[in-house]
């Protein structure tokens, strides 16, 4: 059992909806996205996810390229990425951090070396969203033999016929992608997500999260009430790229968790 | 073993390899689409209706077949191997774009798409598109690095005259890479009636074979008209790479016949060394995952990927062919790099001996050519592609040169 599967439990017995929120590692430097992630339990997180930086991260929109640009303008790199997950868990065992990003780094470092350093500073799942399951040699089935979940993304164009395959090596929890688009773009509707829920669920016992596309703590609580939970990235993103303190940050993040726990 | 079991022309595999190289690493919102793309692509691929439009639209709009020309003065200078051009340069648009366009927009309109997208570096792609998108009354979107609006404006004028929208990429570092990453982005929006046309031999399987299979008209015709003129096959191939789309095109129908020497030539920049000032994926770069294929890549120690640097726009990526990678490892071809400096002596002279301005990739091969034909024996047959013309490089030759053009 996975820090990700225990969390899910607990929130199940309590009858609790999951608030994940996705940051960038290194954004807008080291200090203060490792000052942003203590912060975030305390914020009302469930789970972290954790962004990796990339030069041409292709799925995501403006928002979280330009963090992920000054991640790496900073000097960021996937050891001080893993750095800031082993700091974390000097004060924190128990909230689960998941790493997303894309392969190139990850293959870079070579699979096997990456996921005895990724298990060993506290990671407990992945969310790499260029490999599709037509790829799941590659990392997919390594990472869940080292004891990390990996989470797959269903999205609207996964009907029916696909929808099995995409579940078979998925742990953790299936990350539900509520429009088709990139990140930070449109707005996810609790009307068109609750069917598309409810059809994944048909074919799954994990927990179902939905992400993309909200921004607000009404979005977060509606979004919430029709999954298992949901997970809020560019917007959180977007205000540390205001300029605003951790501490505003985290106050913005907590309505949000509010509004799905509210759910 | 079998013959046909030693082929190189087997790949790719069902997963999309050739080798190691090569995948489908998009995320699950294209998944579906590329399945879809994939299973039209290999319904049309055996419909002998498909290749009759193809090849009537080949031959009375874009002009095929282009000649093979015996460069006699330039063979003269070099005083060595035999040296024959394969015209792709004289084709409707400039360039060898687009033999593979028309094959992508045909099949795009068998799919009932009504959106055609499209990445571009030097332009000579996005003129394609636009042009068959205008031919058939196809809305075209075109994405284009804003450093490269700026430097190649002949061709997005060339663009919005022809109808399309041209979109200025400023994401990254504004480069074809992040035109290739904003094209993506539209693609995984608007899925339901959008067909985005790759033009190279990259991306997620099936566009590398799809486009190679398109290109693959250079080759045959070459074969063909070689025949006719030697009676024999060359010894030796060379074409200009980028992605390697027109070189695939040359070297595809020449894999299996062992005794042809084939050399693809990439873009050193300023020369291939540790500041990476170039395009040299393969003699410069190792593997990696980006644009949905596996394939050499130009990155640094911890997977970033790095800008290439190029006096040719149309040479300036990051990545290659998966194709060409796995041609690398496995011996069958050999890859070379040539400097800004030597490619544009290779243009000044194609100029001055044949009266032809080559554009500045196939001036890579040519520099290539000077390089290797007076070494090689009279009776040595080199057949080098000449995949484009070099009307849109006026304005940097002109620089590079000390003229000026205002």
């Amino acid at each position: 059992m996975t820090r990700i599967d225990a969390k899910f439990a607990d929130l199940k017995a309590e009858g609790k909806k999951a608030f994940v929120a996705y940051v960038m590692a290194g954004d807008p430097d080291y200090d203060t996205s490792l000052e942003l992630v203590k912060g975030l339990p305390g914020a009302g997180v469930d789970v972290i996810e954790l962004g990796v930086p990339f030069t041409d991260p292709m799925a995501d929109g403006e928002t979280i390229q330009l963090a992920g640009q000054r991640a790496l303008a900073g000097g960021m790199t996937l050891d001080r990425t893993l750095s800031i997950a082993r700091t974390f868990r000097e004060n924190d065992n128990t909230t689960p951090i998941v790493l997303m990003g894309y392969y190139n780094p990850i293959y870079s470092r070579g699979v096997d070396k990456f996921l005895v350093q990724a298990k060993e500073a506290g990671i407990d799942g992945l969310i790499i969203v260029d490999l599709p399951p037509e790829e799941d040699e590659e990392l997919c089935i390594p990472a869940q033999k080292a004891g990390l979940n990996f989470i797959r993304l269903a999205t609207p164009t996964t009907d029916d016929k696909r929808l099995p395959k995409v579940l078979q090596n998925t742990s953790g929890f299936v990350y539900y992608v509520s429009i088709t688009g990139i990140t930070g773009a449109g707005e996810a509707q609790p009307a068109d997500v609750a069917p598309e829920v409810a059809r994944i669920k048909a074919q799954t016992d994990l927990p179902v999260i939905v992400g993309f596309g909200i921004k607000t703590p009404e979005a977060s609580q509606g979004i919430a009430a029709v999954a298992d939970g949901c997970v809020v990235g560019s917007a959180i993103v977007a205000e540390l790229a205001k300029g605003k303190p951790v501490n505003e940050v985290l106050a913005f993040v907590k309505t949000l968790s509010d509004g799905a726990h509210r759910a | 073993m079998d013959d046909l079991f030693n082929s190189f022309m087997n790949g790719p595999d069902e997963k999309g390899r050739f080798g190691n190289y090569g995948g489908r690493f998009v995320s699950e919102t294209l998944m579906p689409l590329i399945l879809e793309l994939e299973e039209q692509y290999e319904i049309s691929k055996t419909d002998q209706s498909f290749w009759d439009e193809m090849n009537f639209l080949w031959k009375h709009y874009v002009g095929r077949p282009s000649p093979l020309y015996h460069a006699e003065r330039l063979t003269e200078h070099l005083g060595g191997a035999k040296i024959y051009l394969k015209r792709d340069e004289l084709n409707h648009t400039g360039a060898h774009k687009i033999n593979n366009v028309l094959g992508q927009i045909i099949l795009a309109r068998r799919m009932g798409k009504t959106r055609i997208i499209a990445e571009t570096g030097a332009g000579q792609h996005g003129v394609a598109t636009a042009t068959v998108c205008a031919k058939f009354g196809l809305k075209c979107v075109v994405y284009m690095g804003a450093h490269d609006v700026e430097r190649q404006k002949p061709n997005v004028f060339r663009m919005r005259l022809l109808g399309a929208e041209v979109i200025p990429v400023t994401s990254g570092r504004g480069t074809l890479k992040d035109a290739m990453n904003d094209a993506l982005r539209d693609w995984v929006t608007n899925v339901r009636d959008t067909f985005y046309c790759i033009g190279t031999v990259a991306g997620p399987h099936p566009y590398p074979a799809m486009v190679r299979d398109f290109q693959a008209i250079i080759g045959k015709e070459a074969k063909e008209q070689m025949f006719e003129a030697e009676g024999r096959l060359p010894d030796t191939l060379i074409a200009a790479i980028g992605g390697g789309s027109n070189a695939m095109g040359l070297f595809y129908p020449f894999l299996d016949d062992k005794d042809v020497n084939i050399i693809g030539v990439e873009a050193g920049g300023k020369g291939v060394n540790a500041k990476m000032e170039h395009c040299a994926s393969l003699t410069g770069g190792r593997p990696g995952v980006l644009h949905g294929n596996r394939t050499y890549l130009l990155q640094d120690d911890d997977g970033q990927i790095l800008e290439g640097f190029s006096i040719s726009a149309g040479l300036d990526y990051p990545g290659i062919g998966p194709e060409h990678a796995w041609l690398h490892d496995i011996g069958r071809a050999q890859y070379v790099s040539i400097t800004d400096k030597e490619a544009l002596e290779a243009f000044t002279l194609c100029c001055d001996k044949e009266g032809i301005i080559p554009a500045l990739e196939p001036s890579h091969a040519l520099a290539h050519v000077m390089k290797i034909a007076p070494e090689l024996p009279k009776d040595h047959l080199i057949c080098m592609n000449m995949c484009g013309r070099g009307d849109k490089d006026i304005f940097t030759v002109a620089k590079y040169l000390g003229f000026d053009m205002d």
